[in-house]
């Protein structure tokens, strides 16, 4: 008496083979949907207070230093304090409704909870600095900010994406004067520019593990 | 393992190191360390349940893992409502300020990161800090965020508040009167501020006492100069003048002086490459100290014999011109020491020292002075100030408070900082002693003081308070709180000035006002500069002159002196995990081995093999020691080297009342401690039959030394001066040309990073462990773990002996990943965790790691770490406040090493390119351990730059790679020990 019939081994075989590509091809959309261009990128959280970056931005062209006072000198560009936004909306639109969170957090000291758009794993060490510094403009991350009524994400931040400027990063360097510039294109091919800049000034960026994983 | 091994070959230098007596024996529990990673079962993740177990609780976790991941956490950003001057987001912040441990002051500058302190640098303004720290001041950040701290005012027991107790003391002082019930006993204090508030309670209540104690002090220092010169006086030895130095049982390297400035000076006359004399160190001591380890000959002598040694020196440098009488009979090989050591000081009048240890009694360093008054080394290398404390016979006045509570004369006990209650001298009952009186006790943690007082009052952490201290010399500091009380604590100063009655009862007005008074016009100025460089100008001491009148000096010295009795003694020293207590409850000190025992979480009765035998007992045995009617049980470790019939005990153990880490850990010996043997004094010692685990790490990472050409060869180098000077006539020692295996990469341009360190200037202290523990986030893992090999520590400290095991020598060799240049650890791992950075660090990507350790098993220096488990996971939030923000928190499951401080390097990089893309300076970029050391023996470095001190260390003649065989190219490299023995005792 058999117990396997002859067909068995075969049967078993293509069973095999259909787990294996199943699998494959689960993995493979799982990899897709997952991807942090798919998941991160359009991310716009809703923030505390209904802060336009394309009226302040854009319309009134002030400039991404006058609130992200930092961005120079530390890791972080830093969400400006609540004094900063009172220098101006103590006396523009000092009524307003959609201002009381920040007229609030003034009187009291307590921080305004502003949702973090732009976020990095723990263990990635991204430097603001260093970049807005070798002339990497604000828009080559985030975008363009000043024509957001409500700031979202627009690149997927992901390690391949890093990478991507870093071994090729001459269309992304402009000179540093002109990194909050959202709309500043050079005469002719970025490309150019940034390559002649970044002989100048000897701009390597690093493409090994601690240069950001620590 | 190579057989070969086995036929123990001499090696170049002819000496044979041995880490421990297992090693010299060649046991098979030393075998399992060499040829395993880890001993037998470490592997197994869970002490207990199965791998089945655990491979059921891990498929349930990724189940459940994929379900929580697929939501984005919201994450919130909180910036300040109104700005701080000064303050960036990301930025840290350094202020100067000081810290004291058992009177002793240094400056440190701590940083903070958003206003969590973070990590304490040495101030290098500071003369007692030079820039340098020691491993408690490293360590004493973790202190500051204990969560089992004393938080609360309680009055027995039952919650209160400051209020509540400020009503009871007013209440309780309008009955003091005169002060004649008052009493007042604290931690040895420097502070001007409180020296001013002691005056004012005198003279409120002018028949109250102050008295000051602390169990591990110097007063015996100060009676020595009462003693010789008529006044208390504290020396002050110039190491870097001294060509030939004589210690006295004096661990002036290790914990005789709880500051980094004799490690400083030392150490600066041990590199010969500075053209410089190299200095020559004699040491006499029982225990087997750091000094010792770096003492060029070293005697061992009983403590209570030192004395007789010190009569012994002082006839041969024929102090008085007259002839001494010797106590006792010193040995023929002792007379010769003795007689060398007095023709070498003699040959350098001047220029040469002789030190006395805070455990001799006044007598031996009455001694001291003389000799070095009759070397002419008075007001050269040793000068005299009065001490910044006030001095005087502490157990007498600790003696007469508990007649007075006996007596029922005290109404109050103020108990301001300390632990008096488990640390004062075991004549008296003090927890019966403290019920007799209404007792306010100021305790940093919920100690035995703080059970048994009536109103339990918590104490602030030096960086959470204002305040000031004076170092050993008179140089003040203010210190300068980093971050507001965690837990409602109150500085000593504070309650003293509610005692004082005064109305500004806050640190900060204290403080200020005493300087205000002190400067007067220029009050504002000159705060905001102290206060900018961690020293106050012009507040040093003047030098005393002072001279003494030998003969009558030593006809009191010789009345005073008694032969020591024969038999065992015991000799209490501070420990190098708790110091006397203190650090207790702070699990990095107690994670960070011993220097020169190795054990860890625990301390032990030191002997020698030789006492060890007589009493039959072997590691582990518990020995009940017993002196004046007392005992004490400790369990026994052999420490080869140890003065035979001594037993060292190690303070500040077997704490009962203490928070979760420092509870019941060790054995507490204070019991054994009265007046009369307050350092040392005859004991009798029994072996119980129990036995006790004591963990060592002595063995671990026990690395193999490779045979080429049946020659072995050392991990550690050492030659005497004389064979130095021969290879640097002859410059360095050939290259031995080997074949790569793998192709190289391309180091000869940008930064190449690279370190030298000396091991003739190491002592061995672990301030680098503690200080790497610090900034790198290197997590605890417990007594137990450590057993089983697991500890964390990137950077450890290899101690070595060589010769016979009652009296070898020993070294220090810091051991922490190479950075070879051919890594063996890189070209196993599979996920290419672990790869190399053009600048030539092997760089550790943690999450990239799948923790096969096959890395760790291919390391031939072992200074790979694996987290085993997620030693992080249980910690309380508050904890988490020191973390260094620029370092990862590893997971468990993760492969860990050093990587020079790769966060510092990409730092400075950024803030250079920031400022202009200008190059990095050479020494711009710090290590945490090289910042930490105070001896100076870690450089790092661009070894591209031919300028740099690191490319230039490795050209010395004694520059040299561990296991330079492997071929490995490591970029750290060893500088050899340089002895500098007197050719007459060779």
């Amino acid at each position: 008496m058999t117990v396997f019939s002859k067909q068995f081994d075969t049967k078993l075989r293509l069973a095999a083979g259909a787990v294996v590509v199943l699998l494959g091809a689960g993995g493979a959309i799982a990899a897709y949907l997952f991807h942090p261009r798919q998941i991160d990128t359009g991310y716009t959280p809703v923030q505390p207070v209904p802060y336009s970056h394309k009226l302040h931005a854009g319309n009134l062209g002030m400039d991404c230093l006058y609130c992200h006072t930092t961005v120079a000198q530390s890791n972080y560009a830093a969400v400006p304090m609540t004094e900063v936004c009172m220098n101006c909306h103590v006396r523009v639109k000092e009524k307003s409704p959609k201002l009381q969170p920040v007229r609030d957090s003034y009187a009291s000291g307590k921080p305004i909870p502003w949702v973090k758009v732009h976020r990095l794993p723990d263990y990635v060490y991204f430097n603001h600095r260093a970049h807005v510094t070798a002339g990497v403009s604000c828009v080559s991350c985030h975008g363009r900010v000043d024509q957001m009524v409500e700031v979202r994400q627009v690149q997927p931040l992901s390690m391949a994406w890093c990478l991507e400027c870093h071994r090729n990063p001459a269309p992304h360097v402009r000179p540093p004067e002109l990194v909050t510039k959202l709309d500043w294109q050079p005469e002719g091919d970025p490309a150019v520019l940034g390559a002649k800049l970044i002989r100048e000034k000897g701009i390597h960026p690093p493409d090994n593990c601690s240069a950001c994983h620590r | 393992m190579n057989e070969l091994i086995q036929l123990n070959l001499s090696s170049q230098t002819g000496r044979k190191y041995w880490r421990s007596l297992n090693q010299l024996a060649d046991t098979p529990e030393f075998r399992q360390w060499v040829e395993r990673e880890f001993p037998e079962g470490a592997s197994e993740l869970l002490d207990s349940g199965s791998r089945r177990t655990l491979l059921k609780l891990m498929a349930a976790g990724f189940g459940l893992a994929g379900l929580t991941a697929c939501r984005r956490p919201v994450e919130k950003i909180l910036p300040l409502s109104k700005g701080v001057e000064g303050y960036v987001h990301g930025r840290p912040l350094h202020y100067a300020t000081a810290m004291e441990t058992c009177g002793i002051a240094s400056g440190l500058i701590v940083e903070c990161n958003d206003g969590r302190p973070t990590k304490v640098e040495g101030n290098p303004r500071h003369p007692f800090s030079l820039g340098a720290t020691n491993a408690f001041q490293q360590a004493a950040i973790l202190d500051l965020y204990d969560p089992d701290r004393a938080r609360q005012v309680q009055k027995q027991g039952v919650k209160s508040s400051w209020a509540e107790f400020e009503s009871w003391w007013l209440e309780q002082s309008a009955k003091l009167g005169d002060g004649s019930g008052l009493r007042i006993l604290s931690a040895r204090s420097t502070s001007p501020s409180l020296e001013a508030l002691k005056a004012e309670i005198a003279k409120k209540y002018p028949q109250s006492a102050w008295v000051e104690y602390e169990p591990v002090s110097f007063d015996r220092v100060t009676e020595g100069a009462r003693m010789a010169f008529g006044q208390a006086l504290v020396p002050h030895y110039r190491f870097e003048q001294a060509d030939v130095i004589v210690s006295l049982d004096c661990d002036f390297l290790g914990l005789d002086t709880l500051s980094a400035q004799p490690v400083k000076q030392f150490a600066a006359r041990r590199k010969p490459e500075d053209g410089r004399e190299l200095n020559r160190l004699y040491s006499i001591e029982s225990n087997f100290t750091i000094t010792g380890a770096m003492a060029d000959h070293r005697m061992r002598a009983r403590a209570s014999d030192v004395a007789s040694v010190a009569l012994a020196l002082a006839r041969e440098l024929n102090v008085s011109g007259a002839e001494l009488n010797v106590l006792g009979q010193n040995s023929g090989r002792q007379q010769k020491f003795l007689a060398a050591a007095a023709k070498d000081l003699m040959a350098h009048r001047g220029r040469s020292l002789v030190v006395a240890g805070p455990r001799q009694p006044a007598e031996v360093h009455a001694l001291a002075a003389l000799m070095n008054q009759a070397l002419g080394n008075t007001g050269q290398t040793v000068v005299y100030t009065r001490p910044p404390f006030a001095a005087g016979d502490t157990l007498g006045a600790v003696k007469k408070l508990a007649e007075d509570l006996g007596a029922g004369r005290v109404s109050t006990l103020v108990v301001l900082g300390g632990n008096p209650v488990f640390a004062l001298p075991a004549d008296a009952d003090w927890n019966a002693l403290f019920r007799k009186a209404a007792v306010a006790a100021l305790t940093f943690d919920e100690n035995e003081t703080w059970k048994a007082a009536l109103w339990q009052l918590p104490e602030a952490h030096p960086f959470e308070t204002w305040g000031d201290v004076r170092a050993l010399d008179g140089t003040a500091s203010i210190q300068q709180p980093q971050i507001q009380p965690l837990y409602g604590g109150r500085s000593a100063l504070e309650i003293a000035a509610l005692i004082a009655g005064r109305e500004q009862r806050r640190g900060y007005d204290i403080v200020r006002s005493y300087w205000a008074a002190q400067w007067g016009a220029q009050a504002e100025q000159k705060w905001k500069k102290a206060l900018f460089e961690g020293v106050i100008d012009g507040t040093q001491f003047p030098a005393v002159e002072a001279k003494a009148d030998a003969p009558r000096v030593l006809a009191a010295v010789q009345g005073a002196l008694k032969p020591a009795p024969a038999g065992i003694e015991t000799v209490f020293y501070p420990s190098w995990h708790t110091l006397d207590g203190r650090f207790a409850n702070n699990a990095w000190m107690h994670e960070t081995p011993d220097p020169m025992t190795k054990l860890v979480w625990d301390n032990a009765a030191l002997l020698s093999p030789a006492t060890a035998k007589k009493l039959g007992v072997k590691d582990g045995d518990m020995l009940e020691l017993s002196a004046g009617g007392r005992q004490v049980r400790c369990p026994a470790l052999v420490l080869p080297g140890h003065a035979d019939d001594s037993i060292s005990l190690q303070l500040g153990f077997g704490r009962s009342a203490c928070g979760r880490v420092g509870r019941g850990v060790g054995h507490r010996v204070e019991g054994l401690r009265a007046a009369a043997n307050f350092w040392f004094g005859p004991a009798e010692a029994r072996k119980t039959g129990a036995t006790y685990k004591l963990v060592t790490t002595q063995e671990h990472h026990t690395l193999i030394e490779p045979i080429t050409g049946l020659k072995r060869h050392n991990i550690v180098e050492e030659f005497s001066l004389e064979e130095y000077r021969h290879r640097a006539e002859h410059g360095k020692h050939e290259e031995h040309p080997a074949t790569d295996l793998f192709g190289g990469f391309d180091y000869s341009k940008g930064y190449q990073w690279g370190m030298a360190i000396d091991l003739s200037a190491c002592i061995g202290c672990n301030a680098c462990m503690v200080a790497c523990a610090a900034e790198n986030n290197i997590p605890v893992v417990g007594k137990e773990q450590v057993a089983k090999g697991r500890e964390m520590h990137w950077i450890r400290l290899d101690r070595y002996f060589s010769g016979d095991e009652e009296d070898p020598q020993a070294v220090m060799q810091p051991m922490a990943c190479v950075q070879c240049e051919k890594a063996p650890c890189e070209s196993v791992c599979p996920v290419a965790a672990t790869v190399h950075s053009p600048e030539g660090i092997n760089e550790m990507a943690y999450n990239r790691c799948v923790g096969t350790r096959y890395c760790l098993n291919n390391c031939p220096y072992k200074v790979r770490r694996f987290n085993f488990l997620n030693w992080n996971k249980d910690i309380p939030e508050i904890r988490k406040m020191v973390f260094n923000p620029d370092v990862t928190v590893r997971m468990r499951g993760v492969m860990e090493k050093c990587n020079y401080c790769v966060q510092r390097i990409e730092e400075k990089r950024s803030q250079a390119k920031a400022e202009g893309r200008r190059p990095i300076r050479d020494g711009e970029i710090v290590t945490a351990c090289q910042q930490a050391c105070p001896a100076d023996a870690i450089v790092f470095g661009n070894i591209n730059d031919p300028e740099s001190r690191v490319a230039k260390l490795k050209q010395q003649a004694r520059d040299y790679s561990a296991l330079e065989e492997l071929n490995t190219k490591p970029r750290t490299t060893y500088l050899a020990r340089v002895r500098n023995p007197n050719p007459e005792l060779v």
